[in-house]
């Protein structure tokens, strides 16, 4: 039977993926940043995830206004990155499992979540930057994985419990698939930031902390912000915690903190990391 | 802490000071610009952009104040003719600007003041 081993999230931002192709891990700007990661792979390495469900919202690279899903998931053999028209390095193509695809798919629809099917997937930074981040391996990455994508675009967007009550299912779905896998789970994005408007380089390090305090046992709390709130409270893109709310939904209500790490900040953003574990783990 | 849950009725939502909410009529709105800058995911199509701008504007349809504002290479004016960030990043990187030149363009800061207010926040 698959189990989900525990779950990981990570801020995304685009200018991490051309630090980590400059090696520039020990730079004072990017330190605090990169040894946060230090105990998130010796985790990853003892808990051997064989498959990854990567939870991220895509920024005009795959998805655009003419056709915006509110939830997607990739039903494919292979993902791809590409050029994402600024300058980002291209990540190496990512192995898919489309019979877990298949069958998250089957149970989500089932459980009243209608998410888009995608055999065709472009997967971008908010992606491919937490994968490298995780796995900064180079050759063929270890896990297989499964995209799926919230609409963090155009509004108006998945409420935050929406998105935590996805993750319930995928929990649950996850929970009824017979091959024996192990599964882990990423929520990407966050924590506060915003990019546009005369509040650009907004930032709130006292309600991410509460975040990263609450995310562990009291999840339920952070989701009861409505989209808005959380624009108001965290930035226009701080909203990107519907993410790691879909992750936390996903790991069940008995969770260990293994690791957390916030530092402020790194390009217009403050990034979080949590890395959160399950009793399934140590099996 | 903020009152939750404040926007009952849809399409009416709060307004918050200098933060603009990207809905579905900014997204009709911006349509035109905003295609463009998808466009621009394909590096065979920033040099064509480059090559002839006036052109490339003309064949995505721009309105009249989204080619002034990319004209004007103004973010806030783009913002306001419907432009979505997340897509105006891509036309701001054949101009040369990140989104900390962006966020400095739109709170009228010199980059480094604005870089300098970032690192203040997490102190």
């Amino acid at each position: 039977m698959a189990r989900i081993i525990g779950g990981i999230a990570t801020s995304h931002i685009p200018s991490i993926g051309n630090a980590i192709a400059k090696g520039s891990f020990d730079e004072p700007y990017w330190k605090p940043f990169f040894d946060g990661f230090g105990a998130a792979r010796a985790w990853l390495e003892a808990a051997r995830p064989d498959v990854a469900i990567v939870i991220y919202n895509d920024h005009g690279l795959n998805f655009f206004l003419d056709k915006m899903p509110t939830f997607a998931i990739g039903a494919a053999a292979e993902y791809r990155h590409a050029d994402e028209g600024w300058g980002l390095p291209v990540a190496r193509p990512f192995k898919g499992d489309p019979r877990l695809s298949w069958h998250l798919i089957e149970a989500l629809v089932g459980d009243s979540f209608d998410l888009t099917t995608c055999q065709e997937m472009l997967v971008d930074h908010a992606f491919t930057v937490p994968m490298s981040l995780l796995f900064p391996g180079g050759g063929q990455w270890p896990v297989r994985v499964v995209p799926v994508v919230t609409n963090t675009v155009q509004h108006p967007l998945p409420a935050p419990l929406r998105c935590f009550r996805l993750g319930q299912a995928i929990g649950r779905a996850v929970a009824s698939y017979p091959e024996d896998l192990r599964v882990l789970v990423v929520g990407t994005g966050g924590l506060s930031h915003q990019l546009d408007g005369t509040r650009a380089g907004f930032i709130n390090a006292s309600f991410d902390r509460m975040c990263l305090d609450k995310i562990v046992r009291a999840p339920e709390e952070l989701a009861t912000y409505s989209i808005l709130d959380l624009t108001e409270i965290a930035g226009a893109q701080g909203v990107e915690l519907v993410n790691w709310l879909a992750m936390r939904g996903a790991l069940g209500d008995d969770v260990e903190l293994v690791h957390r790490n916030y530092h402020v900040p790194i390009s217009n953003t403050a990034t979080g990391l949590i890395v959160l574990e399950t009793p399934l783990s140590r099996h | 802490m903020i009152s939750r849950n404040r926007d009952a009725k849809p399409g009416h939502h709060r307004v918050i000071p200098g933060t603009p909410v990207f809905d579905g009529a900014r997204a009709q709105q911006g349509y035109a610009l905003n295609k463009m800058c998808f466009s621009f995911n394909d590096a065979g199509n920033r040099a064509a952009f480059v090559a002839d701008e006036d052109a490339y504007c003309a064949r995505f349809g721009l309105t009249a104040a989204q080619r002034e504002a990319v004209r004007r290479r103004d973010i806030t004016a783009m913002i306001e003719a419907g432009g979505n960030i997340y897509y105006l990043a891509k036309l701001a990187g054949i101009f040369g600007m990140g989104v900390q030149d962006m966020g400095a363009q739109q709170t009228g800061m010199t980059v480094e003041a604005f870089k300098a207010k970032l690192a203040a926040a997490g102190a």
